[in-house]
């Protein structure tokens, strides 16, 4: 027999959690499979609806929609499904601001640019770059990720409306040239003693101590995101207590603690929500034909069956691999959905770095309802919906929107699949 | 420099246009003999270092290069010629093998493999096999026979093992730490118990008996072997014959074939030659049952994790791909074929609540939530995860003197949280894991089976 439940997703990335958890919140049996951890651990922890159109920067996401072609996957869902996404989103992860208003907020990034993005973290909160108090960034020598120097002048060379200067710290302790950002974390979350000219001192205070030189009247403080992994709260109230100034987080590039953290929180609401979900085996074949009857997975060698009435694909894109390339073409690897691409892969991509590829808007092809579609338009199968970076006809890195289509079409396919139970 | 008939020019090189025309060989570079090359798992691997982030141990020892430096980049630099320059980092020996790597690579490279293989190189090429570090890791990789000892003589091996002058003497002598207390030998073991019950053919109308009263054909085909590991034979065997009731109430006959250990503990300590010893014995006797039709089951999900995993992965044995195939951990396989959470959701049971924490292992083989889905449902237990951090004692790792500091900093997480969680009793499928549980938190530690078996008969 069948592994079962209502509905099974497959993908546990932000489109696939937050399915999950539209479905399970509306009482149905829900099942999440991922073959690898979540993509969320390569994530800022930002989540951006939509930053850029063309090569406009957004003020209004809501807004901007309008401006966007009629099968991006916003137009799909609806601008009212896209609240209620969010919505659920807010509802769900606490510690995140931005949901005050409609339009984005300005964060730095830890390459010294600006990023318009419409929920953060509260530990990024106080960096936001519309607050013009005086801004200290701190690097550590051995995160090379993350150059405060370089990043301040870039910042202040794009004309940010405070002032900031950058430093470059040695972090306390005897930490390795190439200390993991877990292991900074590590040390911040339990306040281990590190020994600082002989003596044993807790981390948090002995950062603090190296700081405190540097501080010369600057008002906040931003650090690489690496501040605590379960106690980070604390971590940031500590500081900021010993150095008399606001404290706040850089988002990193991956791995990424903010991205770890928002990952840990929404699986808590997926369990407290009642719902199943495992890791470490990938779903490699199906059984059916206008219906999915059962999809396999494969447990180390063993084929094992898991049926459910209902299923969400949200593998990701070519990134993740739940879109798959090769020179002959381009394809969904579970169930062999239709990926449109153009015959000659040389008609894939452009010349410049920067240029409007086509690969980037490569994914299932969907209607409103957001079930895949075959190359002549007819859905493949009438229980199998599609979310998040599997969907082609957005190119989420340069519109600023990868975070808000998962949680928009992640929800709207958990809903719709809880409404097509039979 | 003047442009000349033999410099490249944009027009004899366009490289967003096709250049494979007439002239164009393609050469194989590397060869295909068939051996286990691990090139293309090193050329996947993107650096993201997502599976740094997963490794409990670079998250506490500042010695320690992380798993992306010990698989993808060691493998690279142990190809080189110059064996005195790159020789293996000897870091490769503070690895715990708990494997989370694995799972945590988005690109599959496969990290514990290359681990695997470079500790096991280590030990043959770098380690001096006079040392007291060599003998006392090859005393610990090899429990088995200290077990098969101690159950000789029971009693006086559980007195005589926590005797502690003689524990101050194997810390001085071998390095093995006076820390922690050694696990109680069973005055019966499990194997003394099957045969005294009457093997096979009891359990075969035991069976059978099942079938009937489920309304199930009298010879239907559900027969699995048994595959208990070291622990449960010696130290638990309450825990296999709760696995023994368990799939005799569900109607399987059981067999418990010759076996030696799965290798975990030598896999850890680089012993490759006695893991393979082990390996050989189990293969032969495992592959002729799946042959005839029967899965092998584990108890301990270190043991289905070698069988499932490091065996293909490590030992080109005849069969070992069959076995690999049919090998399942215990309630794993009854989720797959039995309605094991509709009985268990109509059950109810007189059991402590539980503290539970999946191990690593477990985790690699995504079994980490199956305890806690199943029990959730079931009446008179209340189960609480206690989180996705690592135990630390990871088999020998913890029972090393040198790295016993380093386990019990790595299991804080775990003893915090079993401290917060409201159960007094813990649960786990590891028989390391319960016994750093136990060393932590003082709770009586116990296993699945018992829970379902206890379900099952209330």
């Amino acid at each position: 027999m069948a592994i079962e439940s209502d509905v099974l997703v497959v993908g546990g990335g932000l489109a696939g959690l937050t399915s999950a958890l539209a479905a399970a919140r509306e009482g149905a049996h829900v099942r999440l499979v991922t073959y690898k951890q979540s993509s969320l651990r390569q994530a800022s922890g930002l989540v951006d609806l939509l930053g850029y159109v063309g090569s406009e920067a957004v003020v209004d996401p809501y807004e901007a929609m309008a401006d966007l072609h009629e099968e991006h996957p916003y137009r799909l869902v609806g601008t009212q499904t896209v609240r209620d996404g969010m919505a659920l989103f807010d509802d769900t992860v606490a510690g995140y601001y931005g949901d005050h208003t409609d339009t984005n907020a300005l964060l730095p990034t830890h390459g010294g640019t600006v990023k318009p993005t419409a929920r953060y973290p509260e530990g990024a909160a106080a960096g936001v770059a519309t607050d013009d108090r005086r801004t200290l960034l701190v690097g550590f020598e051995s995160l090379t990720d993350f150059d405060a120097p370089l990043a301040a002048s870039h910042l202040d060379a794009a004309g940010a409306p405070f002032d900031v200067d950058g430093v470059s710290i040695s972090f306390p302790g005897d930490l390795r040239a190439d200390a993991k950002v877990t292991r900074y974390a590590k040390l911040l979350d339990q306040d281990s003693e590190v020994a600082v000219e002989g003596r044993r001192v807790g981390a948090r205070t002995a950062l603090a101590d190296r700081i405190k030189g540097h501080l010369d009247g600057h008002e906040r403080v931003g650090f690489p995101a690496v501040l605590g992994d379960d106690h980070a709260r604390a971590v940031r109230a500590a500081l900021e207590d010993d150095l008399g100034a606001a404290v706040f987080e850089v988002p990193m590039g991956p791995p990424s603690l903010p991205g770890l953290r928002l990952e840990d929180r929404l699986f808590e609401a997926l369990d407290e929500a009642g719902a199943s979900f495992e890791a470490g085996n990938p779903v490699v074949d199906y059984e059916g034909e206008e219906r999915i009857e059962h999809v396999v997975v494969d447990r180390k060698g063993a084929q094992v069956p898991y049926s459910a009435d209902q299923y969400v694909l949200a593998t990701g894109g070519l990134v993740s691999k739940g879109v798959e390339s090769d020179r002959s073409g381009v394809r969904e690897p579970v169930f062999d959905c239709h990926v449109p691409h153009p015959e000659n892969r040389y008609d894939w991509f452009e010349d410049g770095v920067f240029d409007d590829h086509s690969f980037a808007r490569f994914g299932v092809d969907v209607g409103p309802d957001l079930r895949p579609r075959d190359g002549s338009g007819s859905v493949e199968f009438d229980n199998l919906r599609a979310a998040g970076a599997t969907l082609g006809g957005y190119d989420f890195a340069a519109e600023k929107s990868g975070s808000g289509v998962s949680i928009a079409t992640g929800y709207a396919a958990g809903r719709q699949a809880v409404e097509d139970l039979t | 420099m003047s442009d000349s008939a033999d410099t490249p020019t944009d027009e004899q090189f366009e490289p967003t246009e096709p250049n494979t025309g007439e002239d164009f060989e393609p050469v194989q570079v590397f060869p295909d003999d068939g051996t286990m090359d691990l090139r293309p798992g090193a050329d996947s691997c993107t650096k993201c270092s997502t599976c740094d982030t997963n490794c409990p141990v670079a998250e506490v020892d500042d010695s320690f290069p992380g798993p992306k430096f010990q698989g993808p980049e060691q493998w690279r630099l142990k190809q080189s010629d110059d064996s005195e320059e790159f020789a293996i980092d000897d870091t490769i020996t503070e690895c715990s093998n708990c494997m989370r790597c694995d799972d945590a690579c988005p690109s599959s490279v496969p990290l514990s493999q290359m681990h695997n293989e470079a500790r096991g190189e280590y030990v043959d090429d770098q380690m001096s096999k006079l040392s007291v570090k060599y003998w006392r890791n090859r005393i610990l990789a090899n429990y088995r026979t200290s077990a098969w000892f101690a159950s000789k003589v029971p009693r006086l091996a559980n007195v005589a093992m926590n005797f502690g002058p003689a524990r101050w003497l194997m810390e001085k002598t071998l390095g093995v730490t006076s820390e922690r207390e050694f696990p109680e030998f069973a005055t019966q073991t499990f194997r003394e118990w099957w045969a005294d019950r009457g093997g096979a053919s009891v359990s075969r109308e035991r069976a059978r008996e099942a079938r009937e009263r489920m309304g199930e054909a009298r010879d239907a085909d559900k027969k699995i072997a048994y595959f208990h590991g070291c622990y449960s034979n010696y130290n638990t065997p309450e825990v296999a014959k709760a696995l023994v009731s368990t799939f005799e109430h569900f109607g399987y006959e059981i067999v418990v074939p010759e076996q030696r250990c799965s290798g975990t503990p030598m896999f850890a300590n680089g012993m490759l030659d006695d893991a393979r010893r082990g390996a050989e014995v189990n293969i032969s006797s495992f592959a002729d049952l799946v042959d005839q039709g029967y899965d092998a089951i584990a108890s301990c999900t270190s043991c289905s994790m070698a069988l499932r995993q490091e065996y293909p992965e490590l030992f080109d044995i005849d069969g070992v791909e069959d076995v690999a195939e049919h090998t399942f951990e215990a309630v794993e396989y009854l989720r797959i074929h039995e309605d094991l959470s509709g009985e268990l959701s109509e059950a109810s049971v007189d059991f402590p609540n539980l503290a539970y924490h999946a191990p690593c292992h477990a985790r690699n083989q995504g079994l980490e939530r199956q305890a806690v889905e199943l029990f959730r449902d079931l009446d008179g237990v209340d189960i609480e995860d206690v989180g996705d951090s690592c135990s630390g004692i990871s088999g020998t790792y913890g029972w090393k003197s040198e790295k016993y500091e380093k386990s019990m900093a790595i299991g804080e997480e775990m003893f915090d949280h079993m401290e917060s969680a409201e159960p007094e009793t813990g649960l786990t499928e590891c028989p390391t894991c319960s016994m750093q549980m136990e060393h932590g938190s003082g709770y009586e530690i116990r296993h699945p089976l018992e829970v379902i078996d206890a379900a099952l008969a209330d």
